[in-house]
């Protein structure tokens, strides 16, 4: 398996505050990463830095053998490499489903908009969407979104996909179909890098499971490892958040 | 009902010629505003303190005084005060811009500040450039959200220009005055027939802008 993303010695600082404290992550090609920590531990900030929607301080990011965290062009050039999904709902509010899917292949990859609508028509109804094509995004429920946020990554068929809590703001019985989704990619075989508190999906769909707290990677390990075998009292303290029995 | 002395002569294009002044007033006031607003509007969503502050007290100025006394204060402060020889029609161009490009201002940094981060964020994300960005995605949620508002405030502009008779300008209103007093003999009931007729006029004028923006509106809910 060959290499699709190092981030090495990454460093982030909001003015003083050090949010990310030298990093290092080696991501291979189909592996799917979990990424778990308590709230405010640089989760988000992190996945931020990948896709360059924050400037990193020190460090740098090589994705698909070009390091993109150095100039601005580069990483422009590189970004529909990455596709990212947000917690909050983040669809276009005024244009339909299908013109949400559409606009980043048109106008980024400049392809053909009758082939992109077929790739889009049938990506949408793999994930059970494809009635709701000339909806609105308001007319669909959270979890339907989410949905529609995912196939509008996916059809960029970027290199790595990045999920932030994309199930923290749904409704509990959203959750479901959102996450059925997201297994059925890491089962054909998609790079991910997934943030999640859900810790039986986490079990369920990662490769390796990265615990980050204050800032570093505490501890790294597959799934069994790390539920089962946890070596840190941190990640043992944070595993316990989750059980109710004391 | 009085309706007869509109028939009289030329009254009745009289009166069309009275809503021409006030629609002329009106649209190019409103042509002066959207652009100067749109900049003001853009201006006024910087951080910096200074300016905020300027641009905000310039705003609770226009909205606290009378648009009568922002007329009296250009037409007869300009004339007499400053020496200047402004016509009556320049005069209420410059306060109803005045008036406009304060209320645009508004409505487009409320636009603007509307548009959440998270939107610009996901486009970039799915690889579109800066520009990409506001051309598909941003521009067009603010034109959506502008354009209704807009509207409003164009009618509200063509209603208010019926204060300029006060500094002596002949539109529609004065008209139908002037159509009154002269036939107060020969028919004395002329006052509901005329100010009925002008009510009809600003009617036509407005509704079907006011319409054209609840059209929209609904169109374009988010
Ligand atoms: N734009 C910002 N400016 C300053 N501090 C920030 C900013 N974004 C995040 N932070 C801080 O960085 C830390 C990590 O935040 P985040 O990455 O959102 O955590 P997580 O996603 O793990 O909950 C928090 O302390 C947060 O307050
Ligand atoms: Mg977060």
């Amino acid at each position: 398996m060959s290499e699709i993303l190092s981030v090495k010695n990454l460093s982030k600082r909001f003015d003083d505050l050090t949010v990310l404290d030298n990093i290092n992550l080696s991501v291979n090609e189909g592996e799917v990463v979990v990424i778990v920590g308590p709230s405010g531990c640089g989760k988000s900030t992190f996945l931020r830095c990948l896709n360059g929607l924050e400037d990193i301080q020190d460090g740098e990011i090589i994705l698909d053998g070009e390091n993109i965290s150095h100039d601005k062009k580069t990483l422009q050039k590189n970004r529909e490499k990455i596709g990212m999904v947000f917690q909050s709902y983040d669809l276009f509010p005024h244009k339909t489903i299908l013109d949400n899917v559409t606009l980043a292949p048109i106008k980024v990859k400049k392809r053909n908009k009758k082939e992109v609508e077929q790739e889009a028509l049938a990506l949408l109804e793999r994930v059970g969407l494809l009635s709701k094509k000339d909806n609105y995004p308001r007319q669909l429920s959270g979890g339907q979104k989410q949905r529609v946020a995912i196939v509008r990554a996916l059809i960029m068929q970027p290199k790595v996909l990045l999920l932030d809590e994309i199930t923290a703001a749904l409704d509990p019985e959203m959750v479901h179909e959102v996450l059925d989704v997201v297994l059925s990619l890491a089962k054909e075989g998609r790079t991910m890098l997934i943030v999640t508190h859900e810790m039986q999906f986490a079990r369920a769909v990662a490769d390796k499971i990265i615990f980050i707290d204050g800032g570093k990677i505490v501890e790294e390990g597959t799934p069994s490892e790390f539920f089962d075998n946890p070596k840190t009292d941190r990640l043992k303290k944070f595993l316990q958040t989750f059980s109710y029995n004391k | 009902m009085g309706f007869d002395v509109l028939f009289k002569g030329t009254n009745f294009i009289r009166l069309l010629a009275g809503l021409g002044v006030a629609l002329k007033i009106s649209l190019i006031s409103v042509a002066i505003s959207i652009p100067l607003g749109i900049i003001l509007g853009m201006i006024m969503t910087t951080k910096n303190v200074v300016i905020k502050a300027v641009t905000r007290l310039y705003l609770e100025i226009v909205r606290i005084m009378p648009q009568m006394v922002l007329l009296f204060i250009v037409f007869f402060g300009a004339t007499r005060a400053l020496g200047i020889n402004l016509s009556a029609e320049t005069a209420s161009i410059i306060v109803f811009s005045f008036w406009g490009t304060a209320e645009m201002s508004d409505l487009v940094r409320g636009a603007l500040t509307g548009i959440p981060v998270i939107q610009y964020e996901s486009s970039f994300a799915l690889g579109l450039s800066p520009l990409q960005t506001y051309v598909y995605v941003i521009i067009p949620q603010i034109v959506r959200r502008m354009i209704p508002l807009s509207i409003n405030l164009i009618t509200r502009m063509i209603k208010t220009t019926s204060l300029v008779m006060m500094i002596g300008i002949v539109e529609v209103l004065k008209v139908g005055q002037q159509i009154i007093e002269a036939n107060r003999k020969s028919s004395p009931n002329a006052a509901f027939g005329v100010f009925a007729t002008v009510f009809l006029l600003y009617f036509l004028a407005c509704y079907p802008i006011s319409c054209l923006s609840k059209y929209l509106e609904k169109k374009w809910e988010n």
